[in-house]
């Protein structure tokens, strides 16, 4: 999270550039994800603030989209196409692959906060599919034996970063 | 200076074309300086074959399919490579780009894959933005409204509405306010046509709104573009920033006192978005809610003003027409259905990838000869065009020519462009269930049957592919499907049973073995299949025993295993680890 700052500074910028018209709430509810990887309920309060939306509607926005999520996610978000391409080459697999090798099903975080396994419908690689999408980068072509290998490195990935993060803190501290 | 040229699309990102991207930057920054260029294009078309590379030497041009780092490198040095295979190696005209068509332009795609899609010089030395100058220059709004008409171009959102006409509403409109809104939000599950353009070749989308504005008199136009497309924003951003500085965009467009700017906006997710009206409710700040229509959004659209709304590739097109003659461009396709058409094939398909093909042109032509068939030892079952608004068409209507009234007389619909291919391995009922669960979450709730009746059609269909299905269940879905039909407001009602019927009009036989045989002819329904393990392929590994989530699978190490049926719960894990194809599904 070295960017995490600047991110923050995003969600503050774009309240701060907002006109406070009802135009904004979905742009301010995006950079607020983008900071906190969620969009907890005092943002929504403070986004309600500023443009006059009232609470039930901003509320109303944010369940409406599939973007928004209410509860925190994992370090490393796992989504499984399943647009049509990914369907007919096997997603359903993919998906089992994950749920019997991270323990979480869709819509899901494990207990140490490291993955979330969320659905979408087709990011746009349909000649690669079966697809994933691991935070921002797409794995393309899988079957379930090169996901399971996959899934273990990012495992280390994950756990490894958790590591230098925290020793970066013990050291600035 | 040899020329390198990398495919950064999406698709050649997932594939690792970052990776090589990289490893030619460095080697040409250091080793390599003034021996060769490297550069970026956009989608080349063959997706499969990702990552592709393109040498230019003068006028030798090669493209490299499933380029690793290191043979990009042996390439850039004129080296051998052992595992740079003679059939790694295409010619670009001979690949996706369809030569069986003979001088069939690329139109939308013409820049698509051969220019930096980040470089406004290379747009500009490929003929762009002359056609915004000389409208500016020399046209009335009357005349390029009358260029777009006599060109007979048609809506590439799915509906196929002409797009001259939907032009003319707007100019009509008496208003100091208009928009112009291009509609990127590419909702269709397998569809990939719009992305690829905004990737490779973003300021012609610009250009063709600018004209679009000039023609109506908006100052403001608003890209739409799904958030699940985070390259084909970047690009975007970029092309408006230096079309921008350019002054392409904004005050004063290329010196004219016409101006006109655009901004971007993302969408947050929801299928319902794509239509219309939804899509202006969300960029107003609401949730994407179909309004009723009339009124249009040409005579009252976003926030009330008038508004003329278009799909990326109808965008794209018009800036060609508009440089080189509208009439070349009738010219190309068919009676109703003019120009070309940008389709994006997937699914059971030896080749898919992205091309463009006049109008006309059959879906025979467009799977076999294009996109190489299904892969091998299979047979060609359908094709599904049109997303969960479309159909499923037979194999056996092969040699129909695909443009716009074709396609509806099917029962599916043209959609914008992503055709699934699918073989003897889909099960069709389960292809209606997976389309029915798409529309279904994606109902905005608003309509009762579209909320309901898509949640009923869904348990049927859930139902039959879990085996349960019943007599009348065929009977009670054509009802379904009726009442949906008529009793919605947008298109995402009024077309969700769609795929339905159109399985059940081709493929009746296949819904009747679920629910009287509990069979599926396809074996793809897990609770209808029974796995077993073939006794002259078994090692005797254990692998399956020991993957086998209920313990149904039993045998001496070294010896025969045989599955308890009884026990099995059809979850297929075992086919997946096995390295003998030694399991089977019947
Ligand atoms: C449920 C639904 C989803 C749609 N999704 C899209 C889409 O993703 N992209 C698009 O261009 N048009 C989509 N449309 C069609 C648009 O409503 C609209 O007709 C189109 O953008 C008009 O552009 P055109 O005239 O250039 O085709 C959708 C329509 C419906 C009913
Ligand atoms: S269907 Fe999965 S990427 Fe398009």
């Amino acid at each position: 999270m070295a960017n995490a700052k600047t991110i923050m500074n995003g969600f503050a910028q774009a309240l701060w550039l907002s006109q406070g018209v009802a135009s904004d709430l979905i742009p301010l509810l995006q950079a607020a994800q983008e900071a906190y990887g969620y969009v907890p309920e005092r943002v929504m309060e403070v986004i309600s603030g500023v443009t006059e939306i009232p609470m039930a509607d901003v509320y109303g926005v944010v369940t409406f989209y599939t973007q928004f999520r209410l509860t925190p996610r994992g370090d490393m978000v796992i989504k499984v196409c399943n647009g049509t391409a990914c369907h007919v080459n096997g997603s359903t697999m993919l998906e089992s692959t994950i749920e019997d090798v991270l323990g979480i099903s869709r819509d899901q975080t494990d207990d140490d906060g490291l993955f979330t396994l969320e659905s979408v419908n087709c990011v746009g690689c349909c000649s690669l599919a079966p697809v994933i999408m691991v935070n921002d980068e797409t794995y393309g072509s899988l079957t379930p034996r090169k996901l399971t290998s996959l899934l273990k490195r990012l495992r280390r990935e994950v756990l490894d970063a958790r590591l230098n993060a925290s020793t970066e803190v013990e050291v600035s501290e | 200076m040899k020329r390198i040229i990398v495919g950064t699309a999406t698709c050649g990102i997932a594939a690792g074309a970052g990776k090589v991207l990289n490893a030619l930057n460095d080697w040409a920054g250091e080793a390599g300086e003034g021996e060769v260029t490297v550069l970026e294009t956009g989608c080349i078309g063959l997706c499969y074959a990702e990552p592709l590379v393109e040498l230019q030497d003068g006028t030798d041009c090669r493209l490299y399919g499933g380029v690793t780092p290191a043979m990009a490198l042996a390439l850039a040095k004129g080296e051998e490579h052992p595992d740079l295979l003679p059939n790694q190696l295409w010619s670009k005209v001979e690949s996706g780009h369809a030569t069986i068509f003979g001088d069939a332009p690329r139109i939308a795609l013409g820049r698509c894959g051969f220019v930096d899609p980040g470089s406004l010089a290379d747009y500009l030395d490929t003929g762009g933005f002359q056609a915004q100058r000389r409208m500016l220059d020399e046209m009335e709004p009357q005349q390029v409204i009358d260029e777009v008409v006599a060109s007979g171009l048609r809506g590439r959102g799915g509906g196929g509405f002409p797009t001259g006409t939907k032009w003319k509403f707007a100019a009509a409109q008496d208003n100091d306010v208009k928009y112009v809104i291009c509609n990127a939000d590419e909702g269709d599950p397998g569809a990939f046509m719009d992305r690829s353009l905004l990737e490779g070749d973003p300021f012609s989308v610009l250009e063709g709104m600018v004209i679009c504005g000039y023609a109506i008199g908006a100052a403001k136009g608003i890209i739409y573009c799904r958030a699940e497309y985070p390259r084909a924003l970047m690009r975007l951003r970029d092309a408006i920033e230096q079309a921008r500085a350019a002054n392409f965009l904004g005050q004063n467009v290329c010196g004219s006192n016409f101006s006109f700017d655009i901004r971007v906006k993302e969408g947050a997710g929801a299928f319902v978005c794509g239509e219309e009206t939804a899509l202006m409710a969300s960029v107003e700040g609401q949730r994407g809610m179909p309004r009723f229509r009339p009124p249009f959004p040409a005579v009252k659209g976003l926030f009330g003003k008038p508004t003329n709304i278009n799909n990326v590739e109808t965008f794209a097109n018009v800036g060609w027409f508009l440089g080189s003659g509208a009439p070349m461009y009738a010219e190309v396709g068919t009676d109703g259905s003019k120009g070309t058409k940008v389709f994006a094939l997937a699914g059971k398909i030896q080749r898919g990838g992205l091309v463009e093909v006049p109008m006309g042109t059959t879906i025979n032509q467009l799977v076999l000869d294009i996109g190489g068939g299904v892969p091998e030892g299979h047979t060609f079952k359908a094709v599904q065009m049109g997303g969960p608004s479309g159909g499923c068409i037979p194999a056996s209507m092969g040699d129909l020519a695909i443009d716009y009234e074709n396609i509806v007389k099917t029962g599916a619909i043209m959609g914008s462009g992503g055709v699934i291919i699918m073989d003897d391995t889909t099960c069709m009922v389960d292809v209606a269930r997976y389309f029915l669960s798409f529309t279904q979450a994606e109902s905005c709730g608003k309509c009762t049957f579209c909320r309901i009746g898509t949640k009923r059609m869904l348990e049927i269909l859930e139902s039959i592919t879990a085996g349960e299905g019943k007599d009348d269940d065929i009977d009670k879905l054509l009802d379904l499907c009726e009442k949906i039909k008529v009793s919605t407001l947008c298109g995402l009602g009024q077309t969700a049973p769609n795929p339905v019927l159109t399985t059940i009009k081709y493929f009746r036989s296949e819904y009747e073995a679920h629910i009287r045989d509990k069979k599926c002819p396809a074996h793809s329904c897990n609770a209808l299949v029974l796995y077993s393990i073939l006794p002259d392929k078994c090692t005797g590994c254990a692998l399956c025993t020991k993957n086998c989530a209920v313990g149904a699978i039993s045998g001496e190490r070294k010896g025969l295993h045989v599955i308890d049926q009884q026990a099995c719960i059809q979850c297929g894990k075992c086919i997946t680890v096995c390295n003998f194809n030694a399991i089977i599904k019947e």
